[in-house]
C-alpha cells in the first residue's frame, strides 16, 4: 500500500462511501478528531478488520458511522458498557469509543466509572464540548461556571466535570487531555493510548459553535477557534508558572484548561487478569487428583 | 481467544448427571449447554443464585462471568458481546428489568441475540424482594417503547429452567431477537431432582453467520444464505464485514434512515415478521385432561402446579375440568385460545398478578366462553383449593 500523505487520501482509505455529507454544523470540532483518530490509526498501520468503533447517542456519537469497519452506535451513555462486551467475546479486537461529555459524563457516568477502575481494555475518545449539541444546547455537566445554555438560561452555577481527573483517580492505565486546535501532539497520544493495555481516555476540547459558541458570545467560528488556543496550557507549563510565576501569571491560569498526559501507567488490563483466572482454573482441573494414580 | 464449546469441559464443571439442584442454577446450566460463553450481571433477590453459579462455573469452562455497575451496562455487555460472536446471558428480577427495558428494545432493533433470564418477584417498585410473583409478564411483551415481538418462556420446575434456557437461546440465535426465560422467585429457589440432557439429546441453534462476498453482503434484510427467510445474516464483528449497528431506524445496508415512514414500517415489519410469520411454530404447550373438558385452567410458570393440582381435586369431584399450560408465553399461542375457548364453556386464568396473561386469553376467546381471572399476589403461591373453588363459581 502506499505511503498516505494528504487528508483526501486518508478519508479515501478510512471512510465509507455514502456517508455524505456528515450531520456536523460548519466550525464544528468532531470532524478534526476523526482526523487524529484516523491518522493515528494509520501510523500505527492497524488491521480495520479487527478494529471496533462503538459509540452512545450525540453528535459526537455520530463518529463511527462515518468510518470503514465494524461500528456499534448504541444507547446514550452505553457505549462502554456495551463495548466491554464486545472486547469479552473476542479479545483480539481494538476497541475505540467515540462519546461525548453528555454521553460520557453525563448519563453515561457510572460506566466510565467502572470501565476506568477495571482497567477494560479499550480506548475512550470524549469529545467535550461543554454542552448537548445534537439535542440543541442544553447544559452538560462539563460546562464551565457562568456557561449559558437553553437549560441554564441564567448561567451554569454547577460545578464542572473533571473527566481526567478522576479517570487517574480511578487508576486508568492511560489519561490525556487535547484540544482540536494542535495537531502534532494528540495524534502522538492518541497512538499512545491505542496501543496502551487497559483502559485509555482521551479527552479533546471541541468547539460547538451552533449550540455553545453562539450563545456564550463567543464569536464567529474563527474566533471560538480561537477562544481554544487562548484558554488552554500544556501540563509542563503549567507547573513551571505554578512554582516560578509572578502573581499575575498564576491568576491568568487558573481558568485555562490543562492539556497532555496526566496518567501513563502499566498496570495489566482486566481481560488479562481474566485469562489468568481461567488458565489457573484450568491448571488446577489438570492436576492429578488424590487417590487417583 | 475466542470462546469455543467443548462438551467435555462442560460436562466436567457441571458434575453429576442427575442432580438435586435450585432453579436459578439450572438457569446456569441450561446456559453453559446451549453453548453460552457470556454472562454480565447485577446481583439481585431471588436472582442473584444465577450470577453466583455464572461466577464460579464460567471461568471454569473459558466462559467470561463479570458483575457489571448495574443491569442497564449488563444488558448492554450481552448485547456487546453478542457482536463479538458470543452466545450471552443475564439474570435479573423485576427493578433490574425494569432497568434493562431500553437496551431490551435496542436488542430487537439491532435483531441481536441474548437471553434474559428474569426470576420474577413482586411489584411495583422493590416490593417484595424475597418472593416470588408473575408480574413482569406484559412488561416483557410491551415494556420498551415501541413495536417489539416478544420470546417468553415460563418454566414450572427446575428441570424447566434448565431446558428452557436452551430453548431461550435456541430461540433467540434463531430469530435474532432477544428472549427471556420468565421463571420466578418460587421456581428458582425450589430445589428438584434433574437430569442433565446427554449431548446427543441436545438441540442446538447458532445464528446463521454471513458468509457471502463482502461486497454483496447486506446485513439488514432477508438471508442471503436462506431463501424466503426475514432473519439477516449475522455479520460477527472483526470478520471484515464492517457492518455499521445502530439503534436508529436504519436502511438495508444498516445506516441511519430516520426521517422517512416507509424506511421505518419497512424495518419494523420485517423484525417483527420474523416471529409472527412463524407463529404456527412457535407453540409450546401442554395440555392436560382437555379431550372431554368443559372448563379449562390457562396457567403458565410456577402456577401451574397449584392449578394442576386443583385440577386433580375437581376430576375427583366430577368436574370436567383440564389444564392448558403455556410453556412459551410470547409469542401468544392464539390459535389453541380459540380452539379451547369453542370447546369449553369457562377459561379459568390463575396467576401471581392482578391479571395479565388473562388479557390475551380473554381477546382470543373472543367471547365463546367465560374467561375468569384468578388472580393472587403479595409473594404466596395460590394453594390449590383456592383455584378450585373457582369451578365450584366461587
Ligand atoms: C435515554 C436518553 N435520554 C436522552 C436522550 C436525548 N439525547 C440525545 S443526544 C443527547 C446529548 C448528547 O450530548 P453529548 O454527548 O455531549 O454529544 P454532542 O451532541 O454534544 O456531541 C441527549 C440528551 C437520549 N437519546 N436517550
Ligand atoms: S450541534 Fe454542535 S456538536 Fe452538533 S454538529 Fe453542530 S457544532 Fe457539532
Ligand atoms: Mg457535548
Amino acid at each position: 500500500m502506499e505511503q498516505i500523505t494528504t487528508a483526501d487520501e486518508l478519508n479515501k482509505k478510512y471512510l465509507r462511501d455514502g456517508m455524505w455529507p456528515t450531520i456536523f454544523c460548519n466550525g464544528c470540532g468532531h470532524g478534526v478528531v476523526l482526523e487524529y483518530t484516523l491518522w493515528a490509526l494509520e501510523e500505527l498501520g492497524w488491521d480495520m478488520d479487527k478494529t471496533v468503533f462503538a459509540s452512545g447517542i450525540g453528535c459526537s456519537s455520530r463518529l463511527p458511522g462515518y468510518i470503514n469497519a465494524d461500528g456499534l452506535h448504541t444507547t446514550h451513555g452505553r457505549a462502554i458498557a456495551f463495548a466491554t462486551g464486545i472486547k469479552a467475546a473476542d479479545p483480539d479486537l481494538n476497541i475505540i469509543i467515540f462519546t461525548g461529555d453528555g454521553d460520557c459524563a453525563g448519563i453515561g457516568g457510572n460506566h466510565f466509572i467502572h470501565a476506568a477502575r477495571r482497567n477494560i481494555d479499550m480506548t475512550v475518545i470524549m469529545i467535550n464540548n461543554f454542552i448537548y449539541g445534537m439535542t440543541g444546547g442544553q447544559l452538560a455537566p462539563t460546562a464551565p461556571l457562568g456557561s449559558i445554555a437553553t437549560t441554564a438560561p441564567y448561567g451554569n452555577i454547577e460545578n464542572p466535570f473533571d473527566i481526567c481527573n478522576l479517570a487517574c483517580a480511578l487508576g486508568a492505565n492511560y489519561v490525556a487531555r487535547w484540544c482540536v486546535t494542535h495537531p502534532y501532539q494528540p495524534i502522538k497520544s492518541i497512538k499512545e493510548g491505542l496501543q496502551k493495555k487497559g483502559f485509555s481516555l482521551l479527552e479533546f476540547l471541541a468547539p460547538c459553535p451552533t449550540a455553545y459558541g453562539r450563545r456564550n458570545k463567543l464569536g464567529d467560528i474563527k474566533k471560538h477557534w480561537e477562544w481554544y488556543d487562548n484558554n488552554t496550557i500544556l501540563i509542563e507549563d503549567y507547573k513551571k508558572i505554578m512554582q516560578y510565576g509572578t502573581e499575575e501569571e498564576k491568576k491568568e491560569l487558573k481558568h485555562k484548561f490543562q492539556i497532555g498526559v496526566f496518567q501513563d501507567l502499566q498496570k495489566p488490563g482486566f481481560f488479562e487478569l481474566y485469562g489468568n483466572l481461567v488458565n489457573r482454573l484450568q491448571i488446577k482441573e489438570n492436576e492429578p487428583k488424590e487417590g487417583k494414580k | 481467544m475466542k470462546y469455543q464449546r467443548d462438551p467435555k469441559r462442560i460436562r466436567d464443571a457441571l458434575g453429576k448427571k442427575v442432580q438435586f439442584l435450585l432453579g436459578d442454577m439450572a438457569c446456569v446450566y441450561g446456559g453453559m449447554l446451549a453453548g453460552c460463553s457470556f454472562f454480565a450481571g447485577y446481583p439481585i433477590t431471588p436472582a442473584s443464585e444465577v450470577a453466583e453459579g455464572a461466577a464460579r462455573l464460567f471461568p471454569r469452562i473459558g466462559a467470561t462471568y463479570i458483575q457489571m455497575e448495574d443491569e442497564i451496562g449488563s444488558i448492554a455487555a450481552l448485547i456487546g458481546a453478542a457482536w463479538g460472536g458470543a452466545k450471552s446471558m443475564t439474570a435479573t428480577s423485576g427493578p433490574g428489568f425494569s432497568l434493562m427495558m431500553e437496551n431490551y428494545g435496542y436488542a430487537v432493533m439491532t435483531e441481536t441475540p441474548c437471553v434474559i433470564v428474569n426470576v420474577q418477584r413482586t411489584g411495583p417498585s422493590t416490593g417484595q424482594p424475597t418472593l416470588g410473583a408473575q408480574g413482569d409478564m406484559m412488561q416483557c411483551r410491551w415494556g420498551t417503547h415501541g413495536d417489539i415481538e416478544a420470546l417468553a418462556l415460563a418454566p414450572s420446575t427446575v428441570q424447566e429452567c434448565l431446558d428452557f434456557t436452551i430453548e431461550a437461546f435456541n430461540l433467540s440465535e434463531k430469530y435474532r431477537n432477544p428472549a427471556c426465560v420468565m421463571t420466578d422467585g418460587e421456581v428458582g429457589h425450589l430445589r428438584e431432582r434433574i437430569i442433565i440432557p446427554e449431548e446427543q439429546d441436545l438441540e442446538i441453534i447458532d445464528r446463521v453467520p454471513a458468509i457471502i462476498d463482502k461486497k454483496k453482503f447486506i446485513p439488514f434484510m432477508n438471508s442471503q444464505t436462506i431463501k424466503n427467510c426475514k432473519i439477516p445474516d449475522f455479520p460477527t464483528f472483526g470478520t471484515g464485514y464492517h457492518t455499521y449497528v445502530t439503534g436508529l431506524t436504519h436502511n438495508e445496508k444498516g445506516f441511519p434512515a430516520t426521517d422517512k415512514q416507509p424506511d421505518h414500517e419497512r424495518l419494523v415489519k420485517r423484525i417483527t415478521e420474523k416471529i409472527t410469520n412463524d407463529a404456527s411454530k412457535l407453540v409450546m404447550v401442554e395440555k392436560l385432561n382437555l379431550d372431554d373438558a368443559d372448563i379449562a385452567f390457562v396457567t403458565y410458570g410456577a402456577t401451574a402446579r397449584p392449578a394442576e393440582s386443583a385440577m386433580e381435586i375437581g376430576r375427583k369431584n366430577r368436574y370436567k375440568v383440564g389444564v392448558l399450560r403455556l410453556k412459551l408465553v410470547w409469542p401468544f399461542p392464539e390459535k389453541e385460545i380459540v380452539k379451547l375457548a369453542k370447546q369449553v364453556d369457562k377459561i379459568i386464568v390463575p396467576e401471581m398478578n392482578l391479571g395479565q396473561i388473562v388479557h390475551p386469553v380473554r381477546e382470543y376467546a373472543g367471547g365463546n366462553c367465560e374467561v375468569i381471572s384468578a388472580p393472587k399476589i403479595g409473594g404466596e403461591m395460590h394453594h390449590p383449593a383456592e383455584i378450585y373453588k373457582y369451578l365450584e363459581g366461587k
